[in-house]
């Protein structure tokens, strides 16, 4: 690594140096080793493409790369081949010399190793031309595939630090500033609030010390977006953050990041400490005269300290208790001074304005919510993962084309939307487009981009009643309305799955929603609701099939089901047998049906899972 | 203890506003939060027991009690439990023999659950030390705990 920058112009050099450097003449394979792809092993195969690159003397010829999350986790471990832009899925650690003989002998890519939708359809080669990304727009997560995260080097022969060097020389913070908010960029933490205008009261508000916070606590269950940013483009959030607090005139910055995402802690702990032996964080940044520094701090599994006023309250030593907003954080935050506070997302948009100018930001996307949201597509889909997607492409759009649809032929039954604080929204929906504003008019929220798909087999009213049990468990208590209401609601949704409900529980649930969004202090409980709004306007009828018929019609309440032996289909093979836990299931000699005795079943499914011929029903 | 402690709070300033941060670190070094660990705390920081209690309990990744030689984590982030991780916490606890949260009798085991790791396209996910198992099923539960017994 380069010593310590003293102007931009040493940082030109030392791009052009980097750029010119990197892959000259050689091929590069880029292997991802997001934290989505190491429960496939994707850790043992870099060691094995580094253990075979280096055993053939292959260095001067191919350029191999660990990078962060690619996107399509569905697919792990993944790897991309330049030149040809090769996209190889599934790979183990035998297949790596077959891998690198086509590589360095650009033959034929390896045909097995490429993407197939389904078994009998054509392979595609190119990763662009693979519908996961055809519709997505990637300006924001797209580096990833090109750089190591832990390799600051990397991330400036890409043309990384070149908006903050242009931000420190040629732009007053007030420039800046008018570019962010022209640019129509707004908060992606779920908010939706514009940027610029945070900015700008932030800049304006008294005071001589100001804080910048980088809000990486991604709490919400099933997404994980940011952690997919911070861990494999992180020099790119502290680009974003330095040219914030240039604009607003702050000199130190807090990175709050979720504890369990280790492999996030460590990268970002890393690049702030190379970005400091460059002088790109620290005294008298590209000497500019202008300094600043950041500290990174761990959250402690709460969910609400992704609210503003929590997270700060976090960052000063107390529980993460949030307080009403009357007096806004830009004019008094952390340490009862401005702070600006934006989600991981927010902030690497911010290189890419000031690089690329307000115009060109502003006409991606739709009309009052310009730019690009990341979603972690996720639940009953076939193409899990990380996509990235202009805002107002329709729903459909996301799951049926990228996300290739419902898992085994289902039928699609819900998308969840913004985590416990959004809503789940049903087939008549999805042509609406994805925006701040119109998931909100459907009754749900953009978050901070969770996108869960659900499929015949989930049951809504037990979605509801999970999401209520978590917000439960994550409230605060400082509260009354939220503390005790959506105990409440919880204890109703939970009779209900027990087949305790009364018909009066609808409008009393109905009751509870609106005075919970009315009196609750924060946005934690002012939006607990939500997920019990929207599955009781949009599935009414399975409220009611739970508390009129006492049944479950997707099957997944068990004081409602039972399950049983379809004797025409079953071949008496036994396998059922021996792993029920309750020893429920009698083997009755081979081709005879097995017996399922009721009274010993504890509905734990596994018979429904392991039989292959489909001979266990759920009643 | 006492250097150990020390050593930690050395590593931040002693600056109390870390506690979260030196808390973490306590407990990696200890597995939980000894209470002996939080006196020290206390007053190397300047800072009340009950503050010092109240940050340890507030926050859900802190325990007060002794933990298992492996913790054991299943998620229940929404992706996980459209997938059906319910079953999969309910086999483990009939398995173990111990209710989330809970430790069993040998302190082999903790079983904990958590909110989303990160990994939902391999969902269910259950986490063992460091060591994540995707596309969890009933019956992958025992051979997967059986690496981890003794």
């Amino acid at each position: 690594m380069a010593s310590k920058l003293k102007n931009a112009k040493a940082l030109a050099a030392l791009h052009k140096k980097l750029a010119e450097e990197t892959g000259a003449g050689k091929c590069r394979i880029s292997l991802c080793n997001g934290t989505a792809c190491r429960p496939y092993g994707s850790n043992p195969v870099a060691e094995a493409f580094r253990a075979e690159i280096e055993k053939r003397g292959l260095a001067d010829q191919v350029e191999f790369k660990i990078t962060g999350c690619h996107g399509f986790c569905e697919r792990g471990p993944i790897a991309i081949v330049e030149p040809g832009n090769l996209f190889y899925q599934r790979i183990k650690v035998s297949d790596i010399p077959e891998i690198l003989d086509s590589t360095i002998q650009r033959k034929d890519a390896v045909d097995r190793l490429l993407f197939r939708q389904g078994a009998d359809t054509p392979a595609v080669t190119r990763q662009n031309d693979i519908p996961f990304y055809k519709k997505q727009q990637r300006i924001v997560l797209g580096n990833n595939t090109r750089i190591d995260p832990t390799n600051i080097d990397d991330y400036i022969s890409i043309g990384g630090y070149s908006a903050l060097a242009r931000t420190l020389n040629d732009l007053q913070p007030e420039q800046v500033i008018q570019m962010v908010k022209e640019s129509g960029l707004r908060g992606r933490g779920g908010g939706g609030f514009p940027t610029g205008t945070k900015w700008e009261t932030c800049r304006k508000a008294h005071g001589d010390i100001k804080y910048v916070i980088v809000n990486a606590d991604e709490g919400d269950p099933g997404a994980y977006a940011n952690e997919g940013l911070l861990t494999g483009n992180p020099h790119s959030v502290l680009e974003g953050l330095v040219i914030g607090a240039f604009s607003i005139g702050s000199h130190q910055g807090y990175i709050y990041v979720r504890n369990e995402y280790p492999l996030a802690l460590k990268n970002i702990n890393l690049a702030i400490e190379q970005a400091q032996k460059l002088g790109l964080i620290g005294k008298n940044i590209l000497g500019s005269g202008f300094d600043f520094s950041v500290r990174v701090n761990r959250g402690g599994g709460a969910f609400v300290c992704g609210e503003s006023t929590a997270l700060m309250a976090s960052l000063e030593g107390k529980p993460g208790e949030p307080r009403a907003k009357y007096i806004h954080t830009v004019e008094k935050g952390l340490w009862d001074r401005p702070s600006c506070l934006n989600n991981v997302e927010t902030w690497a948009n911010i290189p890419l304005i000031v690089n690329n100018g307000a115009g060109w930001f502003s006409k991606i996307g739709a009309p009052g919510n310009s730019g690009t949201k990341i979603f972690s597509l996720t639940g009953k889909v076939n193409n899990t993962g990380l996509v990235e997607v202009p805002m107002g492409i329709k729903l459909r759009d996301i799951i049926f084309d990228i996300g290739g649809g419902i898992r085994g032929g289902k039928k699609f039954k819900a998308v969840q939307t913004g985590g416990p604080s959004g809503g789940c929204l049903p087939e008549k929906l999805l042509d609406s487009p994805v925006d701040f504003d119109s998931l909100i008019k459907a009754g749900s929220m953009m978050g901070s981009g969770g996108m869960i798909v659900m499929d015949e087999d989930n049951c809504m009213v037990d979605v509801a009643r999970y999401f209520l049990t978590f917000l439960e468990e994550e409230s605060c208590g400082k509260c009354v309305p939220c503390r005790e209401g959506v105990k409440r609601m919880r204890q109703i949704l939970t009779d209900i799955t027990e087949g305790k409900g009364r018909e009066s529980d609808l409008d009393l649930l109905h009751d509870l929603s609106v005075h919970l969004k009315d009196s609750a202090l924060c946005a934690l409980g002012s939006s607990a609701p939500n997920p019990v709004l929207t599955t009781l306007q949009y599935f009414k009828d399975e409220y009611e099939a739970h508390i009129k018929n006492k049944k479950c019609p997707a099957g997944v309440c068990k004081a409602l089901i039972r399950f049983a032996i379809i004797d025409e289909k079953c071949p008496g093979c036994g396998r059922c047998v021996k792993p029920c836990p309750s020893e429920a299931i009698t083997f009755m000699g081979k081709k005879n049906p097995v017996i399922l005795d009721q009274s010993k079943c504890i509905k734990c499914r596994t018979c429904y899972d392991i039989c292959k011929m489909g001979a266990v029903s759920i009643e | 203890m006492k250097d150990k402690v020390a050593e930690i709070i050395k590593k931040y300033g002693g600056d109390s506003s870390q506690l979260v941060s030196i808390l973490q670190d306590v407990q990696t070094e200890y597995n939980y939060l000894p209470r002996a660990a939080l006196d020290k705390l206390s007053k190397k920081l300047s800072i009340p027991q009950s503050h010092v209690y109240s940050m340890a309990t507030f926050f859900r990744a802190f325990s007060l009690k002794e933990r298992g030689k492996h913790i054991v984590n299943v998620c229940t982030g929404t992706a996980c439990h459209v997938r059906g991780a319910d079953l999969i916490l309910d086999s483990l606890e009939r398995q173990l023999g111990v209710k989330h949260g809970q430790t069993t009798a040998d302190r082999g085991f903790t079983l904990e659950t958590v909110n989303c790791m990160g990994c939902c396209a391999t969902g269910p996910v259950v986490k063992i030390g460091e060591e994540f198992f995707g596309h969890m099923t009933n019956d992958k539960v025992e051979p997967m705990l059986n690496q981890f017994k003794e």
